[in-house]
């Protein structure tokens, strides 16, 4: 194939221009990645002359839009983390019984059906789901208990979960379906029920495609960002309680952007320290998750 | 010797048969309220707002008077930035995913590039706002307009266009190019009249459905300094604008209720499009895998 197509080569100008433009479209990846790095960075460095590393990772008050100033990013980590371990709560159970069922109970008809209604879930705005969590979770939870604010992190972390639910069974039951039939089918013969099958044979066997897929599931929770800016609030303020106003990262950055807060202040420049934290966090579990997939995947032949 | 086990290994067997129903129906439980949940969105959604829809709601420019709001600015930004973000995305990455796929050889700048694009995929779409703001807002001087939206909203959905992309060249059978370099042809021109035409309604599939996220992103837009409050359409490039999402999220965050259902219904016209889009996604990808059958 290369020997036909070999000597022909340097007759055909075109052919090269278009591997090079091919090409430039290709590497355009890389200056995305660099570009986000660079921006972050560059900036951050600028915020860290003015504020010192150990005030940031060290203080649990956030304060900038304030007159007195305060710049540690516990508070609004703590928001993050309590939106995201909520919506967890949430999604884990539920997706990982629905990926089993999917996988292991239903029907070819009835899963051929139920994937892409679930995966309608994952397509909806999540300017939608904001609107969902503050217009009727939130009342409904009030209605319940009377001291819960009208922005809370619980009415966001239940909407958040049911949106990243998706996420979590059609990755898990992709990993499940992998399992070869015949590991089943060993259970089966040795007198396993359905149950023990699923849970003793086929879980662990797809163990490092489901953690994958939580850990995928978790990152996109922390990255979003609708949901919390209309329903969790814009107070940061360091606490685990979910049913007070807080404010997560992604909500602080939008509420920066929507004030008239002039390029160039240490309040504009806060966007970009708390834009590179939340870039570095995800990125981070991006990588364990791959790591995972590749690692611990099991090869049946 | 069968008479004493079988007592106590039936007792036990009940005892699993009985956890495996409790499980079943747990599994059950679960996928019910996940469809339940779905359900009473779409409830809220369509009892609030179906009421509120009319042609003066799609036509009419926001306004103080909830009543008198409409959509017209976010809808025709929306159509605009997303628009050309999917013309750029499409382009790009149907070139990118062709390097990659026919090219590369997977040699070690391919695997970095292939590495690269799964992370992209991953980083929130906020970051991606930053980076709009920054690069082409701020550094190229673009302002706040419908060119640095779409770019913005672009490089966001590259990634996933670029992985459907090679997905579906990928599912080409080798003997077709095969078949193609035996009969002398240069390898642009296998891509060109072999390639493409076979995995065209795949890489299309991707490209709609890349733009059907771009068409629901709000995150990346406002941080990139999309206006919230637009009582003009964008008439070119350079304009300023809103989009439909943006406008969602203004009229959810004001307090009067007239607002909120205007919302509600600003999401049902949302909601439409997104859903005739992944229709035509869902044809297409019906056709296609009819005619792979043939």
């Amino acid at each position: 194939m290369e020997q036909v197509a070999g000597p022909k080569w340097k007759k055909h100008l075109p052919e090269s221009v278009i591997k090079l433009v091919l090409f430039s479209c290709a590497t355009l990846s890389i200056f995305t990645t660099v570009g986000i790095v660079s921006v972050l960075l560059f900036e951050a460095i600028l915020f860290f002359q003015e504020v010192s590393i150990f005030e940031f990772l060290g203080s649990t008050k956030w304060t900038p839009l304030f007159s007195s100033k305060s710049f540690g990013i516990w508070p609004l980590i703590t928001g993050t983390m309590l939106t995201s371990i909520g919506a967890m709560i949430v999604a884990l159970p539920l997706g990982l019984l629905s990926a089993i069922y999917l996988a292991e109970y239903a029907p070819n008809r009835v899963r051929r059906v139920l994937k892409p209604v679930l995966e309608v879930l994952a397509g909806i705005p999540t300017v939608v789901y904001g609107f969902f969590a503050l217009l009727y979770v939130t009342p409904i939870l009030r209605q319940i208990s009377g001291d819960i604010s009208v922005f809370n992190a619980l009415s966001a972390s239940i909407v958040m979960g049911i949106m990243i639910l998706p996420m979590v069974s059609s990755l898990s039951e992709d990993a499940m379906q992998a399992v070869p039939r015949s590991l089943r089918e060993a259970a089966y013969a040795l007198g396993a029920t359905k149950l023990e099958v699923a849970s003793k044979v086929v879980v662990p066997a797809a163990l490092s495609g489901i953690m994958a897929a939580f850990i995928l599931a978790a990152s996109r929770a922390i990255g979003e960002t609708m949901i919390v800016a209309i329903a969790a609030g814009q107070n940061p303020t360091f606490t685990f309680n979910p049913l007070v106003p807080i404010e997560t990262m992604t909500a602080y950055i939008v509420q920066v952007s929507l004030g008239d807060t002039p390029t160039g202040t240490i309040e504009f420049k806060t966007i970009f320290a708390v834009g590179l934290s939340l870039f570095v966090i995800t990125l981070g579990m991006n990588l364990l998750s791959q790591y995972l997939v590749r690692r611990y995947r099991e090869v049946y032949e | 010797m069968a008479a004493i086990p079988r007592t106590a290994f039936q007792k036990k067997l009940d005892h699993r048969k009985l956890k495996g129903h409790i499980f079943y129906a747990l599994c059950l439980i679960a996928i019910v309220i996940a469809l339940a949940m779905l359900g009473a969105l779409l409830y809220n959604v369509l009892s609030a707002g179906l009421s509120r829809l009319s042609w003066d709601f799609l036509t009419n420019f926001p306004s103080r008077f909830p009543e008198r709001a409409g959509i017209q600015a976010a809808l025709i930004g929306s159509i605009y930035v997303v628009g050309s973000a999917g013309i750029l995305a499409f382009t790009l990455g149907l070139g990118a995913a062709i390097y990659l796929e026919e090219y590369s050889n997977r040699n070690w700048y391919a695997r970095i590039i292939q590495v690269n694009i799964a992370n992209l995929a991953g980083v929130p779409s906020i970051v991606y706002g930053i980076l709009g703001l920054e690069i082409f807002v701020r550094f190229m001087d673009l302002g706040k307009s419908v060119l640095a939206g779409s770019l913005t909203l672009a490089l966001l959905i590259l990634p996933i266009v670029i992985i459907a992309a090679q997905e579906a060249i990928r599912a080409v059978p080798p003997s077709m190019r095969e078949g193609g370099f035996a009969l002398g042809a240069t390898r642009w021109q296998v891509i060109w009249h072999l390639v493409l035409p076979y995995s065209f309604p795949g890489i299309l599939t991707g490209v709609i459905l890349a733009v059907s996220r771009a068409l629901g992103e709000t995150a990346p837009l406002l941080v990139m300094g999309a206006l919230t409050f637009v009582p003009f359409a964008p008439d070119g490039p350079m304009s300023r604008f809103t989009v439909l999402p943006i406008q969602i999220f203004n009229w959810v965050s004001r307090p009067q209720e007239g607002f909120h259902v205007n919302a509600a219904a600003g999401i049902i016209v949302l909601l439409v499009l997104l859903l005739s889009m992944n229709a035509v996604a869902v044809f297409l990808r019906y056709k296609f895998q009819k005619k792979a059958q043939l």
